[in-house]
């Protein structure tokens, strides 16, 4: 039977070439892979080979035309034993089918994933539960250690997390109760580890890695994005990575530039991702606990600063608390703010004092940036006409500037003012103390921003 | 070329021949049909064809077990098939349908099959490298004897990151076997023109890692290996690192001029050291007739022209798959 040899896309981008040169004849015998002809492209000169074997029955497109559009037929092959000769006129249809059976573009537009549900406005804990004060870092502790208790797959791994008992000191006493199977010391081998984690969670484990900061974690993201969050879209589903990523995101104190970097907007950014930056122990807790039993990767930005404080956490065997659920703080009338992780400090102390001043702020503390609870700040703003956004990240596409642009959309004729945002400054984060206080955003820099919007 | 020839020692009962024949030679058609489809613009962006390596991975193959995993990088058709996914599958991949293993969601460098234990199909080179550490530690971590075949090439030999892996695999005693598929052209830059090193499985021994260089032209040669290296990790004594030394015939992917070598160095090889060959010439001698052979050929290549077929039939998915597989329901 004979087999039209069609003109072949030998890139992505190529349309037509020129065919340089046949390196066969009419009559020769091919096997599959011989080098048929020269095509120069849009990019560079390609050898084509042949893919069957047979005999060059015929070559229809002469060696030095140019401009031959990809799929027109340039040559017949015939098989052993066949003459060229019983060959039909070559059907020029044939290619013009070829190029209709590559299917366009689907011409549907979609332009946005389906209406997710509506979100739990429960309270995260009964009311009349028993609270206990506890810092961040026992809080986090806590979670790492009921959820190992309750799930042999769980294991932790990181720099210093075992026997030098956490760098920060979140896992004191982890490895004593879980011993060293499941409480791993790693080398200083950030995207080594990262990429190992990725894969023992594909084969059935659900590992925490511990970054002993996210700055480091630069040299992992290639595992923590490329690894982690695209595969389980790139397998169709198949297989996702249940990993949590965790460890004090940016500024401590004094640590400039290299040591001081919030990530909130990098990680919120990707889609296969969720992303957690809690601030009060309670949350941290319940995200954490959440995060470990997720299907999905985990980032989980926590804050030096934060470790050491103190606040009220539910006493319940298993407290969880879900992604994508805004915690609202404090009720008011005249301006929304909201932010999360340790933005929340400077949010709070801010709206005391404006409410010294009579202005009453409502504070909303959206704890996780993916997903992320835009529903209960746009019901907010719909009633205080009023927001500020509040986090200590660069400015430029940042987290709040979606949070604006989503306000914008969402309830734009209901603003009176535009939307403010109080970030870090523009700066790689400086070393001197009084630079320093300067690179970071400020409870001053709330309460001018709010005063701004309030016109008051 | 550094590798041994083919050791006239080595043989192996004409059935098993006979599977590894059959098993190259379906990678072989296949790829050559998928260059054939990328050529009528039916496969789209980047396209790595596996023609002349065959027999690394079927000499693999034949040593796995049950549970055994496999990873590795973006030249992943001839991994694929053999370890018992489905031609059809992985042809609609490739020209991006829903009948693909990824719902045409991955495409030629992103395909995978929990059900067979195939990890990936990875596009950042080197990266599949500490993933198949990790999947080797939770089988070490679950306490069963399956080990993993973690594939990268001569270029990904170069990577930090596999060096990273390799003091952690000898470390924490991973049963991970490396195979290094040295085809000796990091896309189109030689291995002489990349490393003043002379072989790559020699650099696991400052990680005190054992390792061996292997003839992957001779199918035969990688089994042995092999099964030495498979031992070696079932017996919980960590990593191995077999360098096979084998070849690509065709360009680095389907857009690739060749320039940086002559012809005449493929033609020779294809001519003096073709791994198919190889085993058809084993086979005749064990007795096997042509037209056994040929009708090996005509099923190979049934099953092929199906597997294009489908590929071309297969519907595009629907636009609602856009949003789906982004992440899991909790």
């Amino acid at each position: 039977m004979a087999t039209e040899i069609l003109m072949p896309a030998l890139s992505p981008t190529m349309e037509e070439g020129t065919l340089a040169k046949w390196l066969v004849k009419e009559g020769d015998s091919v096997s599959a892979g011989d080098i048929m002809a020269e095509i120069e492209t849009d990019k560079a000169t390609m050898e084509f080979e042949a893919a069957d074997d047979g005999v060059v029955g015929r070559i229809l497109v002469a060696e030095g035309t140019e401009a031959v559009k990809v799929n027109t037929p340039i040559a017949v092959i015939v098989e052993e034993g066949e003459s060229a000769s019983d060959i039909e006129a070559p059907a020029a249809p044939v290619a013009a089918q070829e190029a209709e059976e590559i299917p366009s573009t689907p011409e549907v537009v979609v332009d946005g994933p389906p209406a997710q549900p509506t979100v739990d406005r429960a309270p995260d804990y009964p009311e009349g539960t028993e609270m206990v004060s506890t810092t961040v870092r026992d809080a986090l502790r806590d979670a790492i250690a009921e959820e190992m208790r309750a799930d042999d797959t769980v294991f932790i791994m990181g720099e210093e997390v075992a026997e030098y008992q956490g760098a920060y000191k979140i896992t004191q006493g982890i490895l004593e109760e879980f011993g060293a199977r499941r409480v791993i010391d790693t080398p200083i081998t950030e995207h080594g580890f990262a990429g190992l984690g990725v894969g023992a969670s594909w084969g059935g484990l659900k590992p925490i890695v511990e970054f002993m900061t996210w700055n480091f974690a630069m040299q992992a993201i290639d595992h923590i994005i490329n690894s982690a969050a695209k595969t389980l879209y790139m397998s169709g589903g198949q297989m996702g990575s249940p990993i949590v990523f965790r460890g004090p995101n940016g500024a401590a104190a004094r640590v400039a530039a290299q040591h001081s970097q919030d990530y909130a907007a990098w990680y919120a950014s990707v889609p296969g991702l969720k992303v957690a930056q809690p601030f009060s122990a309670a949350d941290a807790k319940g995200l954490l606990k959440t995060a470990i039993r997720d299907p999905n990767p985990v980032v989980f930005l926590e804050n030096e600063i934060l470790y050491g404080r103190a606040f009220d956490v539910p006493k319940l065997d298993d407290f969880t608390i879900p992604f994508g659920k805004a915690r609202v703080w404090r009720e008011g009338s005249d301006v929304t703010l909201v932010s999360w992780g340790i933005g929340m400090s400077h949010t709070l102390e801010a709206a005391d004092e404006l409410a010294m001043d009579g202005i009453s702020a409502e504070i909303i503390d959206i704890r996780t940036l993916r997903p992320l609870d835009m529903e209960t700040v746009i019901e907010s703003v719909k009633k205080t006409n009023r927001c500020v956004t509040v986090e200590e990240a660069w400015p430029v596409a940042s987290m709040s500037d979606h949070i604006g642009s989503e306000i914008m959309r969402e309830a734009f004729d209901y603003l009176d003012a535009p939307v403010l945002k109080c970030t870090g400054k523009d700066v790689p984060m400086p070393y001197a103390a009084n630079l320093e206080r300067l690179a970071l955003t400020s409870v001053k820099e709330v309460i001018d921003a709010v005063r701004a919007v309030t016109y008051r | 070329m550094a590798a041994r020839r083919a050791t006239k020692k080595l043989t192996a009962p004409k059935k098993e021949l006979l599977k590894y024949y059959r098993d190259m030679l379906l990678i072989r058609r296949f790829e050559e049909k998928a260059g054939q489809l990328y050529g009528m613009g039916l496969i789209g962006g980047f396209c790595h064809l596996y023609i002349g390596q065959e027999a690394v991975v079927v000499g693999l193959e034949s040593v796995a077990m049950d549970g055994d995993k496999r990873i590795t990088t973006y030249r992943d058709h001839g991994h694929m098939l053999v370890c018992g996914m489905d031609a059809n599958g992985v042809m609609a991949e490739l020209t991006g349908r829903i009948g693909g293993y990824s719902k045409g969601k991955g495409g030629s460098m992103h395909m995978f099959s929990k059900e067979r234990d195939f990890y990936g199909g990875h596009g950042i080179v080197g990266a599949n490298v500490p993933l198949g550490a990790g999947l080797a530690f939770s089988d070490m971590y679950k306490g069963n004897r399956n080990v993993t075949f973690t594939y990268f090439g001569d270029g990904a030999a170069n990577q930090g990151q596999v060096y990273e892996t390799y003091n952690m695999a000898e470390l924490w005693k991973l049963p991970v076997i490396f195979v290094i598929e040295n085809n000796q052209y990091a896309m189109g830059t030689s291995v002489k023109r990349a490393t003043k090193s002379s072989s790559f499985w020699e650099r696991g021994t400052a990680f005190s890692i054992p390792g061996e260089q292997v003839d992957g032209m001779d199918v035969l040669a990688v089994r042995a290996a092999g099964q030495k290296a498979v031992k070696h990790c079932r017996d919980g004594k960590g990593p191995y690192i077999l360098e096979i030394m084998t070849y690509r015939y065709r360009g680095h992917s389907m857009s690739d001029p060749a320039k940086y070598r002559t012809r005449d160095e493929v033609q020779k090889i294809r001519e003096e050291r073709d791994a198919i060959e190889q085993v058809r010439g084993r086979l005749l001698d064990a007795g096997a007739t042509e037209a056994e052979l040929k009708a090996i050929d005509k099923d190979i290549k049934d099953i092929v022209n199906a597997s294009a077929d489908f590929a071309r039939e297969s519907p595009e998915p629907d636009p609602a798959e856009l949003w789906t597989d982004i992440t899991v329901s909790a």
